[in-house]
């Protein structure tokens, strides 16, 4: 399990909210770091991977959990 | 996010809640996915956009009037940023243009000033169209 330097709850935002914060801390972000998103927008595990391979940053992996889902990625560029 | 610039075009005529709530979000999703977009506001988009407007603003399409108030209590409840705010956020995610129509700004006897801030500035249908021609997708509204 890879510790994220940044968490980002965004439980309860509906698309494009989660997308967009995520966006938004990546840019205030330092290469190399990974961030974590949660949320419980059933889009974001899939709208969120895609971004991340459009932007060039690498998607660590896309977690299930209890009404919600873990989304990481790491900015990479 | 430096990726290679995509244009997105939109021709925004209509001004409910309803139809303006999927151009703000698409905007986002094309900003998101960075492309560049074009909001071309033309009569009663551009009603919804003057000074004060997108504040009170509360219609919806006559299609589904008998919804309206169902609708926005259910965005209130569940705190749904409005659609100006998904659009002000938007352009401050990416390259988001707000372009007000010429004619309907003559028409209606408006000034820049009379318009929110959001809009960028004032454009006439060809240099729309002639930015629009550049991209992948363009959409009415």
């Amino acid at each position: 399990m890879v510790k994220a330097d940044r968490v980002i709850d965004a439980r309860g935002a509906y698309c494009p909210g989660p997308l967009m914060e995520l966006i938004r801390a990546v840019r205030e972000a330092a290469r190399g770091d990974v961030l974590e998103v949660l949320s419980s927008d059933s889009g974001s595990k899939r709208d969120i991977p895609a971004w991340a391979q459009k932007a060039g940053h690498e998607v660590v992996g896309v977690f299930p959990e209890q009404g919600y889902d873990r989304i990481v990625v790491r900015k990479a560029r | 996010m430096e990726v290679a610039e995509e244009r997105f075009s939109m021709v925004v005529f209509s001004g409910t809640v309803d139809k303006l709530f999927p151009v703000a979000i698409m905007a986002s999703g094309a900003v998101a996915m960075g492309m560049e977009v074009d909001i071309f506001v033309t009569f009663w988009g551009l009603q919804a956009l003057r000074q004060g407007s997108p504040a009170r603003l509360a219609r919806v399409s006559k299609d589904f009037e008998d919804q309206a108030g169902a609708m926005m209590q259910i965005l209130q409840e569940k705190k749904v940023p409005s659609w100006y705010d998904t659009l002000r956020q938007a352009k401050e995610l990416g390259d988001v243009r707000v372009h007000a129509c010429a004619m309907t700004m003559d028409l209606f006897g408006l000034t820049k000033e009379d318009l929110d801030p959001i809009v960028d500035d004032v454009v006439g249908v060809g240099e729309f169209v002639d930015q629009a021609k550049e991209g992948k997708i363009t959409l009415f509204i």
